[in-house]
């Protein structure tokens, strides 16, 4: 199986509520691709649609080229974790994973083995009602993993964790990503993806914004922009036009140029002796460039999300 | 494309098969311990029902002022308990032969006992008989053949006590009968004028010995009434009948001496006086015989295996609730979506659960219910109670009948539990459908007509499987819910349950399909 998910013209509605409008991704084996969006964009129910447990009103969902429903031991192509509380409570946490290797023919040797990956170790044979949340996130990928399947599908797998936790799985994420599986992790925080992800499916209003390199994104945001004060504004101009920069002029002694980085404005200056007071590049966070782009897309709409 | 590089360890030794799913149920199951606990609890009532109810039970007899074991009726052919009391004039009779004879006149009355009445009355009751009986042997429960008249169900031809074929609906006086044996064959037949015979029936009987006793018999049951109570129900009142038949015509009259036998008769307080004698005047080939007792199956007064098993209803209550909950939980919890990914094609995990729940649910029930039977009926007969013997088949459709019947309910509580999504609805049909039908028809309020519609309509219907006593059209007894009697035979009643536990799957496992989880 490929290990890829490909999204294509999603619709669903949930009665008033337009949840998806034509959610449209790829992701792609070997990288964390971050799924983000505001509350209410559509993540989880597109992950639940890619899973089959939702139907959408239109578009395919495939998993490896294949619909989730299709797959003859799913659990050994698609890890997810959709909803860390759902457990019984009154049973272990090891029998949790048992069962669900069981349903999957695999064996006891590999719920322990996923356990001990997790950091699971003794509290494995506790009731998994007991468990904090960060546990159970803990708990409910060790279950992703069970059938160390080529997808993996985690829908906010930072709630509740511990700063260190959070460290550990965003590590842990890399690892598998490295192994050559297609990790989709939702957020609703850019920031708990920072330094994780190296792809984005930016979300709102159940569509896609932007699907991008974290990389290149970053730069979209920040534009390259250089701010220069400088006393001399015309002798500066003189210098920087000629070598291809875009010089605007914002303020007496101030002048925003584009299209050229802050250190090549440096050695411009420098080597025609204009004097500057101040060169700032701007370099926009991961942050900021997604408020820019969903900005226009949050909705508050209470009650819709799912 | 980038290339996949990860190891694929254990992952691909996966198959797909159902089983995998069964073993996945299973271990849910059993990795609940409110679950196994609560079904181990559920079928202990079973037993618990059934010790209780043994170590109450006691009978005891009286013989005048002295307390004795309490007789044991006789046991027919087929094994089953019968009444085998009738006055017989005979003689044996060695390989083949024919006796004929009319029946001049049926007459006998019953006898009102106090408070309300005290009065001797003429009168026969329906099944006052008189006719011709070919029988093994004197001693009672022996193998017979016998063509009679009656003094409501016109003429029949009975055999071993438990089947009966019914010939002309004429009026008992003035009946030609005719009893034949050709070899293991023997023919009964009627004539209103001698002369022109037709057969009412021919029966085969394997067993019979080259010498059998030949003759004529009268027999009465003793009269019963039902009448319905003020909340549905009956109460049945009996009194004791005597009949009287005048034979005339009868062939062979010269041949052999007749004996006259009060079989089964019954001695009084004393020891050596009958209780309730027959009695035989001749006078040339007219006989006037007088008797009483029947020549019948026992239905009633003695212990039913359906009486021991009494905590099947409690049981089915707690087992309802078990099967309801192993799916509810999984919605409450929103495990159901994880059941799903493991199974995205729904209908497979219902099938799992439900295999499972039936499963687990009929093995315990059997232990439950043979190891109930096995200790409970050494307790009853210890207090002198009288089992009415059923055959070893009846005995295992009860035992198996009532563990199918606790494990189609929980597969039916399950479906319902995919339905509602919700414990308390889902729990409150079952019992609905099931507890409650059973519950109005078996206690005394209903009438016996809406009692039997509730167990024709209403998977209720399946407790059929715990009937003991088979129904005879010959015998009078009350044939109500609340006798033990149920309008359907054990199968068809099964199948009623059966058919709503299908329904209610095939519904679950549509929503199921049709809806997002």
């Amino acid at each position: 199986m490929d290990a890829t998910i490909e999204v294509s013209g999603l619709r669903k509605r949930f009665g008033q509520v337009l949840a998806l409008d034509g959610m449209s991704f790829t992701v792609r084996p070997g990288q964390v691709t971050g799924f983000v969006g505001p509350n209410g964009a559509g993540k989880s129910t597109t992950m639940r649609v890619i899973l089959g447990l939702d139907t959408a009103d239109e578009g395919t969902a495939l998993v490896g080229g294949m619909p989730y429903p299709k797959l003859r031991n799913p659990l050994s192509e698609v890890g997810a974790l959709l909803d860390a509380g759902a457990l019984q409570p009154s049973r272990t946490a090891r029998n949790h994973l048992l069962w669900l290797a069981h349903s999957q023919g695999l064996s006891a040797k590999r719920v322990d083995e996923v356990a001990e990956l997790m950091g699971l170790g003794g509290a494995i044979r506790r009731r998994a009602g007991g468990y904090s949340l960060g546990m159970r996130q803990r708990l409910g990928i060790a279950a992703a993993l069970l059938g160390d399947p080529a997808v993996l599908m985690l829908d906010e797998p930072f709630n509740g964790l511990d700063p260190e936790g959070i460290l550990w799985v965003r590590g842990f994420l890399r690892s598998l990503a490295r192994e050559g599986r297609a990790v989709l992790v939702s957020s609703h925080l850019m920031s708990e993806l920072q330094d994780t992800a190296e792809h984005l499916v930016v979300v709102g209003r159940g569509q896609v914004v932007a699907d991008t390199a974290v990389s290149r994104l970053i730069a979209a945001a920040s534009n390259g922009r250089v701010t220069l004060r400088t006393p001399s504004r015309e002798s500066a101009m003189e210098t920087l036009s000629p070598a291809g920069a875009i010089v605007t002029v914002t303020g007496p002694d101030t002048l925003v140029i584009e299209g050229m980085e802050a250190e090549r404005v440096v050695s411009l200056l420098t080597r025609d002796a204009v004097p500057f007071a101040e060169v700032s590049a701007h370099r926009a966070t991961l942050e900021e460039a997604y408020m820019d782009l969903t900005r226009a897309s949050v909705e508050f709409h209470g009650g819709a999300g799912r | 494309m980038t290339t996949t590089t990860r190891p694929r360890s254990q992952a691909r030794a996966a198959r797909d098969g159902f089983a995998q799913l069964l073993r996945a149920e299973w271990t849910k199951f059993r990795t609940v311990r409110g679950w196994t606990i609560g079904l181990v609890v559920a079928l202990l009532v079973i037993p618990a029902f059934g010790l209780l109810f043994a170590a109450n039970s006691f009978s005891s007899c009286m013989q005048g002022t002295k307390e004795v074991a309490c007789p044991v009726p006789p046991t027919g052919p087929g094994g089953e308990a019968v009444n085998d009391k009738f006055f017989f004039v005979h003689q044996p009779l060695t390989g083949d032969g024919t006796i004929t004879a009319r029946v001049a006149s049926l007459s006998g009355t019953i006898t009102y006992p106090p408070p309300n009445h005290d009065k001797i009355v003429p009168g026969n009751t329906p099944w006052a008989k008189a006719g011709l009986m070919i029988k093994e042997g004197l001693e009672q429960g022996s193998s017979y053949a016998a063509v009679m008249v009656t003094a409501k169900h016109g003429v029949r031809m009975q055999h071993d006590f438990t089947e009966d074929a019914a010939g002309s609906a004429s009026a008992p006086g003035g009946r030609w009968l005719k009893l034949s044996r050709s070899g293991d064959t023997i023919t009964g037949s009627e004539s209103a004028d001698g002369r022109t015979w037709s057969t009412v029936s021919t029966v085969r009987m394997d067993d019979l010995p080259d010498t059998v006793q030949i003759g004529l018999f009268v027999a009465s049951p003793d009269d019963m009434t039902l009448t319905g109570n003020s909340l549905g129900g009956s109460i049945s009142t009996s009194r004791l009948a005597n009949a009287t038949a005048t034979f005339d015509n009868v062939t062979p009259s010269a041949t052999g001496e007749w004996t006259r036998t009060d079989v089964g008769v019954t001695l009084g307080p004393d020891g050596h006086t009958p209780h309730r004698p027959g009695e035989a005047t001749q006078s040339g080939d007219t006989f006037t015989v007088t008797g009483n007792g029947d020549i019948a199956p026992v239905t009633a007064d003695g212990v039913r295996y359906s009486s021991i098993l009494t905590g099947t209803l409690a049981a089915m209550i707690a087992v309802t609730v078990v099967a309801v909950m192993y799916i509810t939980a999984e919605y409450r919890r929103g495990m159901i979506a994880i059941t799903m990914l493991a199974s995205p094609r729904r209908h497979r995990a219902i099938a799992a659960k439900a295999v499972v729940i039936g499963s687990v649910t009929l093995a315990g029930a059997l232990v439950a219910t043979v190891a109930t039977i096995a200790v409970s009926l050494p307790i009853l007969r210890d207090n002198g109670n009288f089992i009415l013997p059923i055959s070893f088949l009846t005995q295992a459709r009860i035992v198996g009948g009532t563990a199918a019947l606790l494990a189609v309910t929980a597969v039916f509580a399950l479906g319902l539990g995919v339905i509602f999504r919700r414990s308390a609805a889902a729990i409150v049909t079952t019992f609905a459908l099931i507890v409650l039908p059973y519950i109005l028809a078996t206690t005394s309020l209903l009438p016996t007509g809406p009692a039997q519609w509730l167990l024709r309509l209403t998977p209720a219907a399946a407790f059929a499987v715990q009937q003991s006593m088979p129904s005879y059209p010959h015998v009078l007894t009350s044939e109500s819910p609340l006798e033990g009697y149920f309008p359907l035979p054990a199968w068809a009643g099964f199948g009623v349950l059966c058919i709503y536990a299908a329904l209610a799957l095939g519904v679950a496992i549509h929503r199921l399909r049709s809806r997002d989880v």
